[in-house]
C-alpha cells in the first residue's frame, strides 16, 4: 500500500475544487479516474498538544469507518458508503459517489496512538491525535547573564 | 409519461437571489435525484450542516437548499488543507407536479434526503383492460 504524502497546502484544495467544477462543466463526467484523486480529502491542523485531522464523510455510518494509527506517525482511514436503497425509479442525477476507500497518510509529528480520539458529527469526522511529549514545543528560557 | 422536469437553475450571475451578505466561500452540494412513480427523491451531501442551520424552501417551483456551515476551527495553524469549508447553496427548478404541502426532509450524517410527492393528478395510473 502506498502512503500518501502530504502535499503542500492549497494545491490539493484548489485542484479538488477545480476538478469538481470541471466535472460539472462536462456534464457530470467523472474525471476521477484520470488523475490522482484521493479520498477523502483531509484538513490537518495542530496546537501545542494535539494534531487534528478532519474529513468530510457525509452518508457514512460510524460503524462503516475504521481508523488505525500505525507506529506513531501513520494514520489509516477506511470506510465504505453504501448506495441508497431505492426500488426502481429513474435516476435523473447521480453526482455523489459510493463505494469503499482506504487512505493512509503520514503525520508530520509523532503521536501517542493509545490516546487518539475520534468524533463523528453531521458527516464530519474529526480525529484528535495527542502529540508525543518530545514533539511538543518547548519554551526555552533565556537567562540573562 | 414524461419525466418530471428537473434541471439546475442556470441563472446569470447578476441575479440577486444567490447574492450573499456574509463573506466566505459557498459550495454547490452534490445531489442524486431519483424519480419514482409517487415522488421525486433528492439526496444531497451537506457535511457539517446541522438540522438547525439548514433551510429548504419550495416556492414557485424552485427548490432552494441553503446550508450554513460555521467555521469549525478558527485561528489555527492549518498545516495542510485539501478542502475548503463554506456554506452550501443550490437551487433546482422542479416541474409543476409536486404537492408542496407534503414535502418532507430529513438530515442524517450530513446527507439531506428530500421527498417531493407528486400530486395525485400526475401519478401514473394503471389502466385496467377488460376482456371482451
Amino acid at each position: 500500500m502506498l502512503s500518501t504524502r502530504w502535499q503542500p497546502r492549497s494545491i490539493w484544495s484548489e485542484m479538488n475544487r477545480l476538478r469538481e467544477e470541471m466535472e460539472r462543466a462536462f456534464g457530470g463526467a467523472d474525471l476521477r479516474r484520470f488523475d490522482t484523486y484521493v479520498f477523502p480529502p483531509l484538513n490537518l491542523w495542530e496546537d501545542d498538544n494535539n494534531l487534528y485531522v478532519e474529513a468530510e464523510l457525509p452518508g457514512f455510518e460510524l460503524s462503516d469507518l475504521e481508523i488505525y494509527v500505525n507506529g506513531d506517525n501513520q494514520l489509516v482511514l477506511k470506510g465504505e458508503r453504501k448506495p441508497p436503497q431505492i426500488e426502481g425509479g429513474t435516476w435523473h442525477r447521480q453526482e455523489r459517489g459510493y463505494g469503499s476507500f482506504n487512505r493512509m497518510v503520514e503525520l508530520p509529528e509523532h503521536v501517542d496512538p493509545d490516546k487518539v480520539a475520534a468524533e463523528f458529527k453531521n458527516g464530519v469526522l474529526t480525529i484528535t491525535l495527542p502529540k508525543r511529549e518530545e514533539a511538543k514545543p518547548r519554551r526555552i528560557e533565556v537567562k540573562a547573564s | 409519461m414524461a419525466d418530471t422536469v428537473v434541471k439546475t437553475e442556470q441563472q446569470p450571475a447578476e441575479v440577486a437571489t444567490a447574492e450573499r451578505t456574509r463573506s466566505g466561500q459557498t459550495y454547490s452540494p452534490r445531489f442524486d435525484i431519483v424519480e419514482t412513480a409517487d415522488e421525486l427523491v433528492l439526496m444531497g451531501d451537506l457535511p457539517g450542516v446541522s438540522p438547525e442551520s439548514l433551510d429548504v424552501q419550495f416556492e414557485n417551483n424552485v427548490l432552494t437548499i441553503v446550508g450554513k456551515v460555521e467555521p469549525r476551527y478558527r485561528d489555527v495553524n492549518l498545516l495542510y488543507a485539501e478542502y475548503g469549508i463554506g456554506d452550501f447553496f443550490r437551487q433546482f427548478t422542479i416541474g409543476e407536479t409536486i404537492d408542496a404541502s407534503r414535502i418532507s426532509a430529513e438530515l442524517h450524517n450530513g446527507v439531506l434526503t428530500l421527498h417531493l410527492p407528486k400530486t395525485e393528478a400526475v401519478k401514473p395510473r394503471r389502466i385496467e383492460i377488460k376482456a371482451v
